[in-house]
């Protein structure tokens, strides 16, 4: 499970300010560690902006994999969240979730 | 709910347009999304609790497409995916609240496309995204996916992926264009019909010349490979069929992240789980349903409108779900024949308007022959299942002369993404021995078409539950 956060970027994704007006942050938990997010953004978006890349291992190959499609069809971006597997990228988040990555196959 | 003439499923352009026609013609129409409103996915609304400043075009046209549903009162089932279909029809939906059992006379299928990525060594890496992945997150959730980007592949969201990624502060390395320039002339004449589009690209290229970006026509990603501080890209040459031409024009960059992305697939799952003749139509992105006119395919009953039928664009979408609105209202007799040709009319001269466009950008996107044929052994065709293109022509090499058999014995195909991500590629890759895409065939289609959480579909039934026929008498 710690395998794939080895491979955090060091340039991780950005909010772009400007044309959105978001909701006050809230914490969520990603694999027991405080990450800051805008509610109702997606989970994906969240994760990429925090530097977590990585968020399962393949199954036969157990290489990193990540958000890819973005549109619920690819399944790479599945993670756990309090305790149930969804795609990352469509599911918002909610204060408080708990998230645990390399949950499918690894 | 049982008093229903008719579900929409998917409320992007298409759908949401074909509910609203249908609603007004009288019908008792339910719309139903996995996403949590309509827009679609070019449509596509800012997340709940967000407000919106500033908006595009596109922004602007979703706002007025999910204005226009919540006035007029058809009923729409949202975060609800579709996970089975059965004759006659029964849909299974699961939604926030749980399992949903709808029956309908009607289905209008407005799926939309997913995005056809050929792979190359290195497209599974984290921070690779698809093009329309891409999209997705600076339009809708206004993220960028890392500093310094390269954007390859083909079509118009090129170009608006790497505007966009401009205007919100990012780098472009460099944009990296299977198409020549010629290729984009040739298109030229068909864009000139939507002059409003035109002018947004054309507007697009003059940010990325300001900012010196290159685009390296003709090129195409040959690998990726990860780094201590993030991708390492290498671009080479390609020819007319997208095949590398040895070695030429080899380049590499630093960056942060890749948007890649080869056009758009026409989502058929529904049709093909209802078992609906399709055909294969290159230029329209794929195998798609055989509809008339009006969006009626081989069923009774089930329609195709939009991209999933297709790929012809937004504009033509929102026509082709007016059409088959409008015909599922003409077969339940809620019009005559008069009113349905005089209603008709004025649709299909604009859907056929809007097409053209839709069919320019659809050719600049349409798979080249020589794409799949350059992809190296050891590099994976299956994400979901870990298999190589190695394994794949083993398996063809054996006698997988359709693509179904090929997953049988691969498992290529077999996993979470049901084939939607490998299909484009494998089909290929079959069809190359078995002599084309029609002999190759395509995926049969399966349910459940959206993974289900077991638990889900169980509720509170429980094992002292099940009914246990008495045992037969030795």
């Amino acid at each position: 499970m710690a395998s794939t956060n080895r491979i955090q970027q060091s340039s991780a994704g950005a909010r772009i300010e400007g044309a959105l007006v978001r909701p006050p942050s809230v914490e969520i938990t990603v694999d027991g560690m405080p990450v800051v997010a805008c509610p109702g953004e997606s989970l994906a978006a969240a994760l990429l902006i925090a530097g977590h890349r990585a968020l399962r291992a393949s199954p036969r190959l157990g290489q990193p994999r990540g958000a890819f499609c973005l549109m619920g069809v690819c399944q790479e971006c599945v993670v756990q969240v309090d305790g149930r597997l969804v795609p990352a990228c469509q599911t918002p988040v909610r204060a408080g979730m708990r998230v645990e990555t390399g949950g499918a196959g690894g | 709910m049982t008093d229903l003439d008719l579900i929409v499923i998917g409320a992007g352009p298409a759908g949401a347009s074909a509910a609203l026609e249908a609603h007004r013609l009288g019908l008792r129409c339910l719309l139903v999304d996995e996403a949590p409103s309509a827009g679609g996915q070019v449509w596509r609304a800012p997340p709940r609790g967000f407000v919106r400043r500033k908006a595009d075009v596109d922004a602007r046209a979703g706002d007025r497409l999910r204005a226009a549903l919540a006035a007029s009162g058809v009923r729409v089932a949202f975060e609800h995916p579709v996970w089975l279909i059965t004759d006659g029809f029964r849909i299974e939906a699961v939604g926030p609240a749980g399992p949903v059992t709808w029956r309908t006379p009607a289905i209008v299928a407005a799926t939309g496309a997913s995005e056809r990525v050929v792979p190359f060594p290195g497209w599974t890496e984290p921070g690779v995204i698809g093009l329309a992945g891409a999209t997705i997150l600076l339009k809708a959730q206004q993220v960028l996916a890392g500093e310094r980007a390269l954007v390859a592949g083909c079509g118009p969201l090129l170009p608006a992926v790497a505007a966009g990624v401009l205007k919100a502060g990012g780098a472009i390395e460099a944009i990296v264009d299977l198409a020549s320039r010629r290729d984009w002339l040739a298109v030229l004449p068909a864009m000139l019909t939507r002059p409003d589009l035109l002018g947004r690209g054309l507007g697009w290229l003059a940010q990325l010349c300001r900012a010196g970006v290159t685009v390296h026509y003709r090129h195409a990603l040959r690998r990726i490979v990860r780094t201590e501080g993030g991708l390492r890209a290498t671009i080479a040459l390609v020819d007319d069929s997208g095949a590398f031409v040895s070695g030429a024009g080899s380049r590499e960059f630093e960056v942060d992240w890749v948007a890649v992305g080869h056009g758009l697939v026409p989502g058929t799952d529904i049709t093909r789980l209802l078992g609906a003749e399709h055909r294969y139509e290159h230029d329209r992105g794929g195998w798609i349903a055989i509809r008339d006119e009006f969006g009626r395919t081989s069923v009774k009953g089930l329609l195709v409108a939009g991209d999933g039928g297709g790929i012809r664009g937004a504009a033509a979408a929102v026509e082709e779900g007016r059409l088959a609105g409008l015909a599922v209202a003409y077969d339940q007799g809620r019009l005559d024949d008069a009113a349905f040709a005089r209603a008709a009319r004025p649709i299909r001269r604009r859907m056929r308007r809007a097409a053209h466009f839709g069919a320019a950008s659809a050719r600049l996107m349409a798979l080249r022959p020589g794409q799949v044929g350059t992809i190296p052994q050891e590099t994976l065709v299956c994400r979901c299942e870990d298999v190589t293109r190695a394994e794949v022509e083993r398996a063809i090499a054996a006698g997988a002369d359709e693509l179904n058999q090929l997953k049988a014995w691969t498992r290529c195909g077999m996993g979470p993404c049901q084939g939607r991500m490998c299909g484009e590629t494998a089909a290929a890759l079959v069809a190359a021995v078995s002599g084309s895409r029609a002999a190759a065939g395509f995926w049969t289609g399966r349910a459940p078409l959206r993974p289900v959480p077991l638990d889900v579909l169980l509720g509170d039934y429980a094992y002292a539950d099940m009914p246990l026929p008495r045992a037969a008498p030795l």
